[in-house]
């Protein structure tokens, strides 16, 4: 590739505009005192199931996912569609636990899953052990939405080098941080619409034009190598790919809403109903995810990879180059340049709203916890706004300084620390018979099991072949990793239980938490 | 030890027939864990292998399924 492509930069420059106008005015949306916490990082609780269903779908389905997915799709065939059930089932299971979740941090004022924990079991040093979990999950995702931008702006030809290299990128966090810092929740809600508006267009028409060129859906699922097209499936010498497919659309359904992100989205709602709502609409973002991992499976059939055009993106890029080159292929120029910038917004909220979910954590359970108890009012919502400056060019420096693949191993990383929380979140919503130091044991063998597992793999893969005698189980390291911790935190409890350690106190009452 | 009351004001279902509704959101679980249902060519739709549009389909009948349970159930949540 030599050259910037004009065009697609002036469509993509744009959609950058306006959508940094929209940013700007959201502080000014549904006007509340953004010098309080929950008005700032939770918009108020006061969106309906229309503004949280945009405020989701942006924020779950990031721009890196629509790289990632496809990308996976594109380098390891079927194996990358486990993206499909994972977020059929993901919705089934919010339905049933996260309205739970609602009413009892609209009861206590809670904007933390950590400050829930803190409640319910009356310890502030496992609350610290999920705010930690949730803000070191959090960060290396953080630096993954910019990873999804640089990738965008290389396949337009914008790539200097050295300071200049990062230059636009540079910019447009500066501009997502002064809007973020100014209007809290509120501005990624707002630019989601716009955000979402630009991905459906965009994805629906790829996988109308896209198989208009490449012969239509048949012709592309045949041009597929037999090997990518479906599992392998579990033979004498080889244990296959279904525990793996299964246990990675198990994992990453039940880690999904224990991200920080999710629960700001769940709790910025205003009420349950919102939420139930929302889990049978927000399939809708599965479907559009479901066809962009189809994206990745018409990069195989196109040949891309093959065009001298795009050796040099794929070489910089690899696999995340996929999408680019086909869309570079597929369309004119300047839908291109729309494209990309759907890819581009699409990081920008996620991006946002994580910084926002870090700094909760950070300022709750972490500042005010240890710090500054007296802190309140306005000095936590500033103390919030100024760390979410922090994590953003935290993770921009990361990227910045470090290579890409580092934030993509501790993002795989941070995918099965997330799940450790399981136990003390989720179940905690219904029992408290564990105990708080069996949770926390718990939390700390999942932790090291869950590491210890991607490590001996050097980082690149999640899928952990457990040998027990002769036989192989490969599965998710974070489910594995789950299992280890549910062990420790129910004997530990009963070792607790039966020894009379006690309990914390329990702030919370069965009737805080709803109707089921 | 926990504190046990009865649960929140408002009109709600009995917890049978709501465990009986809510039981209907593990088919889901069931129809795509279970990776020897689908992992297979055949039968194509429009030329889509089996693997593919069984996996698709599933996105619209969960969505349904969850609508279904979410209207049944829904006199849970009023007041909240």
């Amino acid at each position: 590739m030599s050259g910037v492509n004009s065009p697609a930069l002036a469509v993509f420059g744009a959609i950058f505009v306006l959508v940094t106008g929209v940013g700007f005015v959201a502080s000014r949306w549904r006007r509340g005192d953004l010098d309080q916490l929950h008005e700032w990082g939770l918009a108020g609780r006061r969106f309906g199931t229309a503004v949280t269903w945009f405020l989701l779908g942006g924020d779950l389905y990031t721009a890196y996912t629509f790289m990632a997915v496809p990308a996976l799709v594109f380098g390891a065939g079927a194996l990358g569609y486990f993206a499909v059930p994972y977020t059929v089932i993901t919705y089934p299971f919010v339905f049933v636990v996260m309205p739970r979740m609602w009413s009892v941090s609209h009861k206590h004022g809670y904007i933390t899953a950590a400050d829930f924990v803190r409640g319910r079991f009356g310890s502030s040093s496992l609350a610290l052990a999920i705010a930690v979990t949730g803000i070191l999950a959090t960060m290396p995702y953080i630096a993954l939405q910019l990873v999804g931008i640089q990738v965008v702006l290389g396949a337009m030809g914008v790539e200097g080098t050295g300071w200049m290299a990062d230059l636009p990128l540079i910019i447009a966090f500066v501009i997502l941080a002064a809007y973020t810092y100014q209007g809290g929740l509120r501005a990624p809600a707002l630019i989601a619409i716009v955000k979402d508006a630009i991905i459906y267009v965009t994805v629906i028409a790829a996988v109308v034009i896209v198989p208009l060129k490449l012969g239509g859906y048949a012709a592309i699922f045949q041009a597929v190598p037999a090997k990518k097209l479906l599992l392998t499936p579990p033979g004498p010498n080889d244990a296959g790919q279904y525990g793996a497919y299964a246990s990675l659309a198990l994992g990453s359904a039940l880690a999904l809403f224990l991200y920080p992100h999710s629960m700001t989205g769940v709790l910025s709602s205003s009420g349950r109903s919102v939420i139930r709502r929302n889990a049978a609409m927000l399939p809708a973002y599965s479907f559009l995810l479901a066809l962009i991992a189809a994206l990745g499976t018409m990069a195989i059939a196109s040949g891309v990879e093959k065009n001298p055009a795009y050796a040099h993106g794929f070489a910089r890029y690899h696999a995340n180059f996929a999408v680019p080159a086909l869309f570079l292929s597929a369309f004119p120029d300047w839908f291109a340049g729309f494209a990309f910038a759907s890819i581009a917004v699409g990081a920008l909220v996620p991006a946002a709203i994580m910084s926002i979910a870090a700094s909760n954590l950070f300022t709750r359970n972490i500042y005010k916890e240890y710090l500054r108890p007296e802190c309140h009012g306005k000095e936590e919502a500033t103390v919030a706004k100024l760390v979410s400056l922090v994590v953003k060019f935290g993770a921009l420096a990361f990227i910045v300084v470090g290579p890409a693949e580092y934030a993509i191993q501790l993002q795989l990383l941070g995918g099965v620390w997330i799940l450790q929380t399981f136990p003390a979140i989720i179940l905690g919503l219904y029992t408290r018979w564990l105990h708080r130091w069996a949770l926390f044991a718990g939390w700390a063998a999942g932790m090291g099991v869950g590491t210890w597992m991607v490590a001996v793999q050097g980082f690149r893969g999640t899928v952990y072949p457990l040998h027990v005698g002769h036989s192989t189980w490969p599965a998710y390291a974070a489910v594995w990793a789950l299992l280890a911790n549910l062990a420790v935190a129910v004997f530990g409890s009963a070792v607790l239980v039966r020894a009379g350690v006690a309990r914390g106190k329990d702030a919370t009452h069965e009737r805080d938490y709803g109707s089921w | 030890m926990p504190v046990r009351t009865v649960r929140s004001v408002g009109p709600t279902l009995r917890p049978a027939r709501r465990a009986v509704w809510y039981s209907l959101l593990l088919a889901p679980f069931a129809g795509l864990l279970w990776v020897p249902f689908y992992n297979r060519v055949q039968p194509e739709l429009a030329g889509i292998p089996y693997f593919y549009w069984y996996q698709f389909g599933w996105i619209g009948v969960s969505a349904a399924i969850t609508a279904i349970v979410y209207f049944a159930t829904r006199g849970d949540d009023e007041g909240k």
